[in-house]
């Protein structure tokens, strides 16, 4: 190669690298308020500018971009139509449906789990709704909000019955199969040095690729989050010859999450979360909803905007919630339409209950 | 650029070409400084607007998960900067090791391509036809998936030699140690080497000044193998071997061959190797047939002909494409995400990234890595092909 190109080559990379570091900060820092009033017509194009406005992005655009895995059933699984199912799934229609009273207007992004960070950061994506564990990190340097927690969850593991393997504390010495660029990867590393254990992880970057490892005998063990296991047990070859340990080594709590700085659309995702589990809480359902608006209960009343309007602080009609219910219904029927114990999952509620049933689902009032 | 015939600067007027000149470079590269300067600003802006952190802090901080092949001594406690470090090590390894079997491999199919022998010639013709066309990735796919992952498991490992066993998690095969012999026997190999060099030295200095052969080739490979035997014959074994034993999931002790790098570093050999065999046959074919009935009828025979006359002159044709290929298995070995072998883009540019969530910061270090590794492959070759390149008086 040209010298002379080549020193060009580098000066750029080394002038961009000096500009990146040393140039003054811009001036005063935008705050959401600011953004806000300014609307999206005034900040330049592109991609990140939507920060400031997501939600005049979204109505603009007609539809909600919604993150979503590449398929874990229960979760978020295309069926063979294409046609996407699961708790996650239900959650981004339930905010299509906040926001344009129609549940359908979404797209679904599938996303592996070491790119979703990096697409919802970009603006790719208005919200990722993708069994994504709530830690500090995610929350604060990583540039995200989470909006609260939809699904309580732990890691386990999972291993062939023939090992005669029974608790995680045999697994002294095992390959461990697992996804990169997920908080299994960091659990498992923990788990062990606390036992004093010693470990090899083999980390793929798809779910099923780290399956097919284990299924063919390249790990001895899987490892992800508990309801992950329930749910891909049932597609490997022979699902009754493997065995889900009994120890839950971390807290998963998963939860949908929007990136930091724009208050309005958090409120909007969070409000939205936090109206499921009232539903539930209050008893409507998305056959009684209509019914419900007649009733007499003041909780009820305000919930489905029959009384006061709730929805028009976060820039909503005051019904936003009783669209909400009519289009998937209130979390409990999602969790049994999607996970429950009659699916094929088949996962009790567990920590999942509501709070007066002995579970953790607790949502503020709405008033 | 034009040549610099100063006489001044000249008027200053529109039609002073040196003038329009200097207006148009300095307009240029004010756009470009503008233009960088945009996207610079524009990114920090929106990253200070989400709060995403930014800067080169986190390659202080604890990386807290597991990487299955280090070459340097690595901990869940270790920091992202560590991390960083065995990646790059683990991708140069499969680089290095590529390299050196794919240019061994390219050259012995390219010369079989050659051979006056129907069967070979054809079957280096086959070789070169299947495994430049297909896409590498797919190759990739098929050594890992195909040939590797269905072997059976440690327990019902397959036997290649005594205490080297072959099964889905690998090759295992004993741990060298040293004995109270090793450093005998280094030395002695060392000496030994060094002692050849000087050698083949002065029989080719002899050789120059008065023309008389010396067979310097079959000496010195004599010396490589009688000394540093009778070394291990006089002292006892330079090498102690530790066999690997079964654990309760797979064999503890020897050495571990992952069979992720067994399948990338083969199959990137394979791969570069059909390229690598085209330049260098183009290379002999461009070497004119009048050199070698020349060679002949001063009395050389064939494989003389081929080491001084032929190999010379094909090797400056050959050089410079060579180190495209050599370039392209470095940065082929980035397939290594899609088999899990533990590379610089899998672990830094994927996990780490994933974990700190500082795309560009984590992104340009790895685009820097290799920028670096590509121009200083590109210099040794350079410097090599300013070595083999014809010598014009």
């Amino acid at each position: 190669m040209n010298n002379r190109l080549v020193a060009f080559l580098v000066g750029i990379v080394i002038g961009a690298a000096a500009l990146y570091f040393f140039l003054p900060g811009p001036g005063a820092p935008i705050t959401a308020a600011t953004v806000n009033t300014t609307g999206p017509a005034a900040k330049p194009a592109g991609p990140t500018a939507a920060a400031g406005s997501t939600l005049a992005t979204v109505r603009a655009r007609g539809y909600l971009q919604c993150g979503v895995s590449q398929g874990l059933p229960g979760f978020s699984n295309p069926n063979d139509k294409g046609e996407w199912s699961g708790i996650d799934v239900d959650f981004c229609k339930a905010v299509a449906a906040a926001v344009f009273g129609d549940a359908t207007k979404v797209k679904y992004r599938p996303l592996s789990a070491k790119d979703r960070f990096t697409a919802l950061q970009s603006g790719e994506i208005d919200l990722l709704s993708r069994n994504t564990t709530w830690s500090m990190s995610r929350d604060t340097s990583l540039g995200f909000d989470f909006a609260g927690v939809i699904y309580y969850d732990g890691q386990g593991f999972l291993v062939k019955k023939s090992t005669g393997i029974t608790s995680a504390a045999q697994l002294d010495g095992a390959t461990i199969c697992t996804q990169t660029g997920t908080t299994t990867e960091l659990n498992m590393a923990d788990y062990f040095r606390g036992q004093g254990m010693t470990y090899k992880v083999l980390a793929f970057e798809k779910n099923e690729e780290s399956l097919s490892a284990y299924d063919e005998g390249r790990c001895d063990a899987y490892t992800t989050d508990a309801s992950g296991l329930h749910a891909q047990k049932l597609i490997l070859k022979t699902p009754d010859e493997h065995l889900v340990l009994p120890e839950i080594i971390s807290k998963e709590p998963l939860g949908p999450l929007m990136r930091q700085g724009d208050a309005q659309w958090a409120d909007i995702v969070r409000w939205t979360l936090f109206a499921l589990i009232n539903a539930e809480d209050l008893g409507v359902t998305q056959g009684n909803v209509e019914l419900m608006r007649t009733s007499q209960s003041p909780d009820i009343r305000r919930l489905l905007g029959a009384e006061g309007a709730y929805g028009e602080a976060i820039g909503l009609k005051a019904e936003w919630a009783a669209d909400v219910i009519r289009a998937v219904g209130n979390y409990g029927e999602i969790y049994n339409r999607t996970v429950g114990p009659d699916t094929p999952l088949g996962i009790p509620r567990g920590l999942n209950a509501l709070w007066k049933n002995g579970g953790l689902m607790y949502a503020p009032p709405i008033r | 650029m034009r040549a610099a015939k100063s006489k001044g600067f000249g008027s200053i007027s529109w039609t002073n070409p040196r003038l329009r000149s200097l207006v148009y470079q300095l307009l240029a590269i004010g756009g470009t400084v503008a233009i960088i300067s945009f996207f610079v600003l524009t990114a920090r802006a929106n990253l200070e607007r989400q709060h995403i952190a930014s800067g080169f802090a986190f390659l202080d901080h604890t990386a807290g998960f597991g990487v299955i092949q280090a070459l340097i001594p690595y901990t869940e406690e270790s920091s992202y900067g560590r991390v960083f470090l065995v990646g790059l090590f683990n991708t140069l390894l499969v680089a290095v090791i590529g390299t050196v079997f794919a240019v061994a491999l390219g050259f012995v199919i390219g010369v079989a391509r050659l051979s006056n022998n129907w069967l070979i010639a054809k079957l280096a013709a086959v070789y070169v036809e299947v495994f430049r066309n297909i896409p590498l990735l797919l190759q990739l796919f098929f050594w890992y998936f195909v040939i590797l992952r269905p072997l059976p498991g440690p327990r019902e490992s397959i036997k290649l030699l005594p205490d080297v066993f072959l099964s889905n998690r690998g090759i295992v095969m004993p741990a060298f140690g040293s004995t109270q012999a090793t450093l005998a026997f280094v030395l002695v190999t060392l000496a030994t080497i060094i002692g050849v060099i000087i050698m083949r030295r002065w029989a080719r200095k002899r050789f120059l000044a008065t023309g008389q052969t010396f067979p310097d080739g079959r000496l010195s490979l004599a010396l490589l193998v009688a000394l540093p035997l009778g070394a291990a014959l006089i002292f006892g074994a330079p090498f102690s071997l530790t066999p690997p034993v079964m654990g309760p999931f797979n064999f503890v002790g020897g050495w571990h061959l992952l069979p992720e790098f067994v399948a990338l570093t083969f199959g990137l050999t394979v791969y570069t190797a059909s390229f690598i065999a085209e330049i260098v046959r183009s290379g002999i074919q461009s070497v004119s047939k009048g050199q070698t009935e020349a060679a002949y009828a001063i009395g050389l025979n064939p494989s003389q002909t081929l080491r001084f006359v032929i190999i010379p002159q094909a090797l400056r044709v050959i050089v410079p494409p060579l180190t495209s290929q050599v370039l392209n298995l470095t940065k082929n070995s980035s397939l290594a995400v899609a088999i899990a072998y533990p590379d610089l883009v899998a672990v830094f540019a994927g996990t780490v990234l994933n974990q700190t969530g500082q795309a560009i910061e984590v992104i340009a270090i790895t685009m820097a890595v290799y920028l670096v590794i590509s121009l200083a492959t590109s210099y040794a070759m350079n410097v090599y092909n300013a070595r083999v390149a014809i010598v014009e008086r």
